[in-house]
């Protein structure tokens, strides 16, 4: 199965990830964001981030899991290289996130070759057949 | 969608279903084509729903699909009816152009752009992953919140002349720093001073045409060939992380149920969750005029150390191309506060408005508009018409219409640097995809948005300029 794919946007960009179930996709749509900005398969995973996030839905719940990425760069220079341990859990009507990154902190061997500035709503889609199929956009 | 042509360069969505006003879209029926192929039209009748929204929402010539506002889209709310929203100032807030005149024309540099270009890469960090000056305590970063480019010129970046030629002199006042998250202070700490990546860029222009001598002569532009420094830049991760965690704040607040699309999500003005958006879309605002600021100073230093001399590199103007404000308009013939949302677009007041320089309040404030990456930019003066037919807004740019998926997949970075060598552009970047996602034939045609915001009335053409030298972030 596929991880990803990229699908053409006037001015952003746009990406399907699918998952066996929706951790998986989850954790494929966190290698589609970072491919737009590095390249993912190359970075060490020597450094290590557990990651928590809630939301509202599953849509707001995803929005902050791919913010940790630009979050993560921006204030440690921290590259993403895998993503482990994707857990979603829902209590009531809310629902948590917990995951392990695994990466390396951005130096000189690292090419950085785009930029995402935020993780929106637009077209975002989350259906949970098989595959789960997530569609994101996001502001590059 | 019912869309009803007005003249050559007007069309309406005439008021219907849940709209409270109707959307005037500005534009040719050329560029109209590539706008009926997104959401744009369908983001502005969704726009004309919100609560309080005043006579039109309206849609600027370069025009494209956003994130609940289009981008191009201007709409103005009742302060005390109306509502405030993130997604009609957009992620990148104040992402906007500097631009400063030099006493240098093309000849003088002729000899020295690939060295002034290469040192102005070497100063002004850019791309993504670069960090701007010495870490930042949060404290500085405060101040740099609350007192936007007076604060750059405070520590040595530039003059207080440059202040006076900054929209609102480059400090919004309502800034407040402690409504600002964790993640925005931690994201904004490392990124001070640098130029980002995206479409974001720094140029060295040419004067290539004058179309009106009287204004360009007030604007320090004098006579084809001179050279101009352009600086196209924002809050970076700082104004996005506002953006974003507002759209929360307010999702989590109000709920997004009924809202056509979730980022049209927004708050009763003078709430208190309202406000503290505002506050804080202030404080990325001034972060970004700071931002500009420094890059300016950076580019002064190589000139006068390249060229042996900064003298005559006045500010022209500063504009923003994100941003909420209040400000007063006409509203069915009278005078009143209004809270304008400008998402790519740019103010475009017209002579006498006491908000722009005492230099200009003759003829109208600059407007700055950049072209695509290696193509002609413009400056335009604001007109008194503007006021009556868009909010004095006018458009802010060449507008995408490729994918950067299908730009990479037909663009090569290296063949246009070659290809811009061969007109005699020099180019600069950290990254080839960054330049191939730029590639010029990915977006409107610059020439036909400038043309149309002249016809129409809403910003008149000054100056047209090219590019000699660009860095790209």
């Amino acid at each position: 199965m596929k991880q990803y794919e990229f699908i053409a946007h006037t001015a952003d960009a746009k990406f399907r990830a699918f998952g066996r179930d929706l951790e998986e996709a989850f954790s494929n749509a966190a290698l589609a964001t970072a491919s737009l900005m590095w390249d993912w398969k190359k970075v060490e995973k020597g450094t290590r981030c557990e990651i928590k996030v809630e939301g509202k839905d599953l849509k707001q719940l995803l929005c902050s899991f791919l913010e940790e990425i630009i979050y993560l760069l921006d204030s440690e220079m921290f590259l993403l290289g895998s993503v482990d341990k994707v857990k979603i859990k829902k209590k009531g009507n809310h629902f948590t996130l917990e995951a392990l990154f695994k990466g390396d902190k951005y130096s000189d061997k690292y090419k950085i070759f785009g930029e995402v500035k935020a993780i929106t709503y637009n077209e975002m889609e989350i259906k949970e057949d098989r595959p789960v199929t997530l569609q994101v956009v996001v502001d590059v | 969608m019912e869309l009803k042509k007005i003249n050559e360069y007007t069309w309406e969505i005439p008021k219907q279903g849940e709209m409270r006003v109707p959307a005037r879209i500005y534009t040719s029926s050329r560029l109209l084509e590539n706008v009926k192929r997104d959401l744009t039209l369908r983001q502005a009748k969704n726009v004309a729903c919100l609560r309080g929204i005043q006579r039109i929402a309206y849609v600027m010539p370069d025009a494209h699909q956003g994130y609940g506002f289009p981008i191009g889209g201007v709409a103005a709310f009742d302060m005390d009816a109306g509502v405030i929203s993130p997604g009609g100032v957009g992620y990148d807030i104040n992402c906007g152009v500097r631009l400063l005149k030099t006493d240098y024309s093309e000849k003088d540099i002729h000899e020295k752009r690939k060295e002034l270009l290469a040192e102005i890469f070497r100063e002004v960090p850019a791309g993504v992953g670069k960090g701007g000056i010495t870490r930042l305590s949060r404290d500085v970063l405060k101040e740099v919140c609350i007192k936007g480019a007076e604060w750059a010129v405070e520590n040595g970046y530039g003059s207080k002349e440059d202040l006076d030629r900054t929209e609102e002199r480059g400090r919004m006042k309502e800034a407040e720093f402690s409504h600002l998250s964790h993640r925005a202070v931690e994201r904004g700490i490392p990124q001070l001073g640098t130029l980002g990546a995206g479409n974001h860029f720094l140029e060295i222009q040419k004067v290539s045409h004058i179309y009106d001598q009287q204004v360009a002569q007030v604007f320090g532009i004098h006579a084809a060939g001179q050279i101009l420094i352009m600086i196209h830049c924002g809050s970076r991760g700082l104004g996005h992380q506002v953006a974003s965690d507002y759209i929360r704040l307010m999702e989590n607040r109000f709920g997004f149920k009924g809202l056509p699309d979730r980022e049209l999500i927004h708050a009763p003005i003078r709430s208190e969750l309202g406000q503290e958006y505002y506050q804080s879309m202030s404080a990325a605002v001034n972060y970004a005029f700071s931002n500009r600021q420094m890059i300016a100073h950076w580019v002064r230093n190589v000139f006068e150390k390249i060229m042996g001399s900064s003298k005559g590199m006045d500010q022209i103007y500063d504009v923003c191309h994100n941003v909420a404000k209040f400000e007063n308009h006409k509203i069915d013939g009278e005078l009143k506060e209004v809270c304008i949302h400008r998402k790519g677009a740019t103010r475009s007041f017209g002579p006498g408005r006491e908000e722009i320089p005492s230099i200009y309040r003759s003829v109208g404030q600059p407007i700055i508009i950049p072209g695509s990456m290696g193509t002609a930019s413009y400056i335009l003066v604001g007109t008194s018409e503007a006021e009556e037919l868009s909010f004095s807004s006018t458009a802010h740019g060449a507008g995408r219409v490729m994918s950067r998926h299908e730009a990479l997949r037909r663009f090569r970075g290296e063949q246009i640097k070659r290809e811009l060598e061969s007109k005699g552009i020099e180019l600069k970047s950290t990254s080839w995809k960054g330049v191939a996602e730029e590639a010029s034939q990915a977006y409107k045609d610059i020439d036909e948005v400038v043309k149309v915001s002249h016809e129409v009335g809403i910003g008149k053409l000054v100056a047209k300029v090219t590019p000699v030298g660009v860095m790209k972030g």
